[in-house]
């Protein structure tokens, strides 16, 4: 174990926890506006989204559009089961199954 | 169904078991991310303790990942550690959203509960926490879980990782797949909708104009904030309490 590996993971890992204990600690004793509360309501939707459509439809560093790829391809009948089943487990082992299979067209 | 008792079975088999059903897809999606970062961290000179010990406390596999390439090109601790700051700003916005579900907890549970806050265990607790009886003991341990498989996974990878087939089982697959379907979860509406296409549409665009990770906090920032705007004002949010 070297001191600087440490001393590097020491603050790594305290910047990355005070953005997410801050609003925890910050928020929840506190009522807040309605605004606010709907807003908070849009936040998953919104991160959830932002996470996958980039990882779906663009590629490289940096960014550039790239559709034809099994990624996207897989998502069609991926989403279309996880809208018909609403089960996060067949959901994913699905989601395997049609890119293990992609991956052998591609 | 039944009409009372509002809590679920309080003993903690029946909360582990509870938070393991909900915990699985993260742990199997972690496990190949894991057991990359182990190899990649290893090329770089890490030990399987050192790469434990980054795990362990960052707890963040993009920042981790980002991280270890830096250290490769001999970067300094500074930059670094700012770096990480910025990829990992994003968890601003899943612990606001998880604050209100957990107004009752202690600060040092509180304090605990920061610690595991993830993209995907903020996801798969949020949609139990709005959904079904959720709560914080539940939650935590979804936490934990995925927290142990990252450690684990990675650490395995700073031994092994190389003799394992690459693309096994269609496993890389495995959060995109659970992603999309807790999405799913989430459209609960036309504007639900709406904002998905928005957000989605935002931070393709941002991320191909600006550098690193920042698309995913401003195209959730701005499609919330239009959501906001175009909800009538007097309609609180259902299922919040």
């Amino acid at each position: 174990m070297r001191f600087e590996i440490l001393v590097l993971s020491f603050f790594m890992g305290l910047v990355t926890y005070i953005p997410r204990w801050l609003p925890l600690a910050l928020l929840s004793k506190r009522n807040l506006p309605s605004w606010f509360k709907t807003w908070l309501d849009f936040i998953p939707v919104s991160i959830l989204s932002a996470l996958l459509l980039p990882a779906l439809i663009t590629s490289g560093e940096p960014r550039h559009l790239y559709i034809f790829r099994p990624e996207l391809l897989v998502a069609l009948p991926t989403f279309a089961i996880a809208l018909k089943t609403r089960s996060l487990g067949l959901t994913v082992v699905a989601g395997m199954f049609f890119f293990w299979l992609a991956g052998r067209f591609f | 169904m039944m009409a009372e008792p509002p809590h679920k079975e309080e003993d903690l088999p029946a909360i582990v078991r509870d938070g393991a059903k909900a915990a699985w897809p993260i742990c199997l999606g972690y496990f190949p991310i894991g057991l990359a970062f182990g190899v990649i961290a290893s090329k770089a000179g890490l030990t399987p303790l050192e790469i434990g010990l980054m795990s362990l406390l960052v707890f963040a596999g993009s920042a981790q990942f980002i991280a270890v390439s830096m250290l490769t090109g001999g970067a300094g601790l500074i930059p670094i550690v700012m770096t990480t700051f910025v990829v990992n700003l994003r968890h601003l916005l899943m612990s606001s959203s998880l604050s209100v579900f957990l107004r009752d907890l202690g600060t040092w549970r509180m304090a605990l509960y920061g610690y595991g806050i993830t993209d995907e265990s903020f996801a798969v607790n949020l949609t139990r926490f709005r959904d079904e009886e959720w709560d914080w003991r539940r939650a935590l341990v979804v936490n934990h879980l995925s927290n142990a498989a990252w450690v684990g996974s990675t650490i395995l990878g700073g031994y092994a990782g190389e003799f394992i087939p690459h693309g096994a089982f269609g496993i890389d697959y495995a959060l995109i797949a659970m992603f999309l379907c807790l999405l799913v979860f989430q459209l609960r509406g036309a504007l639900y909708w709406l904002i998905a296409a928005l957000a989605g549409g935002l931070a393709v665009f941002i991320s191909i104009i600006l550098p690193g990770n920042l698309y995913i906090v401003m195209a959730s920032v701005l499609a919330a904030t239009i959501g906001v705007l175009i909800r009538r004002p007097s309609k609180a949010p259902e299922g919040s309490p």
